[in-house]
């Protein structure tokens, strides 16, 4: 855990990111994952400005997928809807920035852009939880709302659907968003390239340092509670509703800000952001990386993004299938995902050694896949349950 | 102790917070709950006085779970009020029922099972301003699972699972324990272990109301009996004025004793 030779401020922010709630806690963690960060810190400098540009999508896709985690994997509320905040601030940020024009337009279109879905998912989260609305009906509403999103900024092609100066544009969206700029006019930075990218990891190193201490605080404990067993948290005295409302509310944010990157990382906006297939893909990144984690999530959502690209150029329209057979292996392997996975194989080889744990897992595999194929009507007599997760756990 | 009552009267006279030597901690004045057409709980007046042990039976569907459920205000009543310690109840949100002095265990262990034994216990004790780690002590002594304090909750047993629930409910200090069942599907020597549990807690000064189908378990626990009846309270008092008397032998115990 904390050491406790470091200073007692710095022990203090130590014990805050620490705790039961996120996985890596030891020092050995923390040294890999400096070691990682100076990776990425360097990585424009080794590929290069245009690499780094490319790569900087997955680290906004990062922001997106940590905002899932915080509401699924923590709060057990599966939301379709992160996509309708991402969407909701990447268009108002398209149309802010161009009817203010300049650098501090962009500048002044962040906030307010972040803020609109903010007020949107608190919106949305009041009637759900307040109108009774729980568990898969939250999934389907969700969805719902960003297919209406779709449906309706698909229709905004007509001359006369325009904010200001910007026309909506249809399904053909609004074009021409400039790369994001800090600063007034005469005195600001256009970030693009190396500097998008690392403006982007400051922001996701920042949210996930962020995300951490909150799910290790008691707020991060009460989230826990609640997706565990919301009607015992109600009758120990808890406003689970109110509880839901703000991390619902919070996770929105987190999703309007890697809308808003998008938008300018992409230099447009246009109503696919709303699809079924783009509502889908955070929950794959999540699922894929451990959702209970959220470096899992952030990692999860690269690696699938990396594959989806790789895939798209040299597989183009099977991309999405490959993605799903990675998917389903991946839960049938490692169901808690990748990084609780490697953390659970960790705990059990350090405790059981080598031999035992290729034996174990072997056997963990061979069950599994029996009882799936039994349970398909394949082959194997075996009815046996398998040893699920609890034999790889502890 | 309470007056005692003539088991034979059906309808008792509304009390409201008087009526016996002893304090209600918790009265209902008319309570009825209709789901449609069926009437789950029909104008119940009811009292648990304070430092009582009250055991509430009746036959399956004699409407006691509804009865715990609008106590706690998972249920929103038809008609009627219920007052606890002074206050009003009927319109207050669940949660601020707890906040009040009201805690319940269900009827199937609600624990947290992906977190320990400890961190479950601290759920609760996180909002109060209690000294955490004194009251964390003496409960984990007092549920006896201070040994299994960082074992995962998944891995209690059955009464293990139960005695921890009653641990968190009983963390925050309530005035009023409702416990739904709380035996059910529990092995003697665990049955035991709660009975205890039970009076150890009731002889610090604790009121429980207590839904129950197992008499032995309620002779050994209770001193006044409701006894509910579609809906109604059919009569209550000392368990033995109950056991003898002859309607409800013929109703509810002429079945399994």
């Amino acid at each position: 855990m904390t050491d406790g030779r470091l200073p007692s401020r710095l022990d203090g922010i130590a014990r805050k990111l620490n705790g039961p709630n996120t996985l890596g806690n030891s020092k050995a963690f923390w040294i890999a994952f400096a070691v990682g960060m100076v990776g990425m810190i360097a990585y424009p400098l080794i590929r290069g400005s245009y690499a780094a540009g490319q790569t900087s999508l997955f680290l906004v896709y990062g922001l997106l997928a940590l905002s899932l985690s915080l509401i699924w994997g923590y709060t057990g509320i599966l939301s379709f809807g992160q996509v309708a905040f991402f969407g909701i601030a990447g268009y108002t940020y398209a149309i802010v920035s161009l009817n203010l024009g300049g650098a501090f337009g962009q500048t002044v279109a962040l906030p307010v852009a972040v803020a609109v879905a903010t007020l949107s998912a608190f919106v949305l989260g009041y009637f759900m939880f307040y109108g009774g609305v729980k568990n898969v009906y939250v999934a389907i509403l969700t969805l719902v709302v960003t297919l209406v999103l779709e449906t309706f900024m698909a229709q905004t092609a007509g001359a006369e659907w325009a904010i200001g100066s910007v026309q909506l544009g249809g399904f053909n969206g609004i074009p021409g968003i400039r790369n994001f700029a800090l600063g007034v006019e005469g005195a600001s930075i256009s970030l693009s390239g190396s500097g998008f990218y690392w403006f982007v990891l400051a922001l996701l190193l920042v949210a996930y340092l962020g995300a951490r201490m909150l799910v290790n605080s008691r707020f991060g404990y009460t989230l826990v509670a609640i997706r565990e067993d919301a009607e015992r948290t109600t009758m120990l005295g808890y406003n689970v509703k109110r509880v839901k409302l703000a991390v619902f509310t919070l996770s929105g944010a987190l999703a309007g800000l890697s809308g808003v990157l998008y938008a300018t990382w992409g230099n447009y906006m246009d109503p696919s952001v709303f699809t079924i297939v783009f509502a889908t893909i955070p929950i794959v990144w999540v699922t894929l990386g451990g959702r209970e984690s959220l470096l899992g999530a952030i990692v999860g959502t690269v690696i699938i993004e990396r594959l989806r690209l790789w895939f798209s150029v040299n597989a183009s329209e099977f991309a999405i299938v490959f993605v799903g057979v990675i998917l389903m292996t991946t839960v049938l392997l490692v169901p808690r995902g990748i990084l609780p996975g490697i953390r659970d194989g960790y705990v059990f080889f350090s405790e059981h050694g080598i031999r035992e744990g290729i034996e174990r897992g072997r056997l963990t595999i061979q069950t599994r896949l029996q009882a799936r194929l039994a349970s398909l009507g394949v082959g194997g007599t075996e009815t046996e349950t398998p040893p699920s997760s609890e034999a790889v756990r502890e | 102790m309470s007056t005692p009552q003539d088991p034979n009267v059906r309808e008792q006279p509304a009390v409201a917070a008087t009526g016996s030597s002893r304090e209600a901690i918790l009265s209902t004045n008319g309570l009825k709950k209709k789901f449609g057409g069926l009437t789950a709980v029909d104008s119940v007046d009811f009292t648990v006085d304070e430092g009582e042990i009250r055991c509430l039976i009746g036959p399956n569907g004699a409407g006691k779970s509804t009865l715990l459920e609008l106590i706690t205000g998972q249920l929103s009543p038809t008609d009627g009020d219920i007052y606890f310690d002074g206050n009003d109840l009927t319109d207050m949100e669940p949660h601020r029922r707890m906040d009040a002095g009201i805690s319940i265990k269900f009827q199937s262990p609600h624990i947290y099972e992906s977190l320990t034994v400890e961190q479950n216990l601290r759920v609760p004790l996180q909002r109060t301003d209690r000294d955490i780690e004194a009251v964390l002590e003496r409960t984990l002594a007092r549920i006896a699972l201070a040994e299994k304090a960082d074992e995962p909750a998944s891995d209690l047993s059955h009464g293990e699972k139960q005695r921890l629930e009653i641990g968190m409910a009983v963390t925050l200090d309530p005035a009023l324990m409702l416990l739904d069942e709380p035996v059910a599907g529990m092995s003697v020597d665990e049955t035991a272990d709660i009975a205890e549990l039970i009076q150890s807690l009731h002889d610090d000064g604790m009121t429980f109301l207590v839904v129950e189908h197992d008499m032995e378990f309620v002779r050994k626990i209770s001193e006044q009996v409701t006894v509910l009846n579609q809906g109604s309270v059919l009569t209550q008092g000392p368990i033995e004025a109950i056991e003898n008397n002859e309607e409800v032998r013929r109703i509810y115990l002429g079945e399994n004793a």
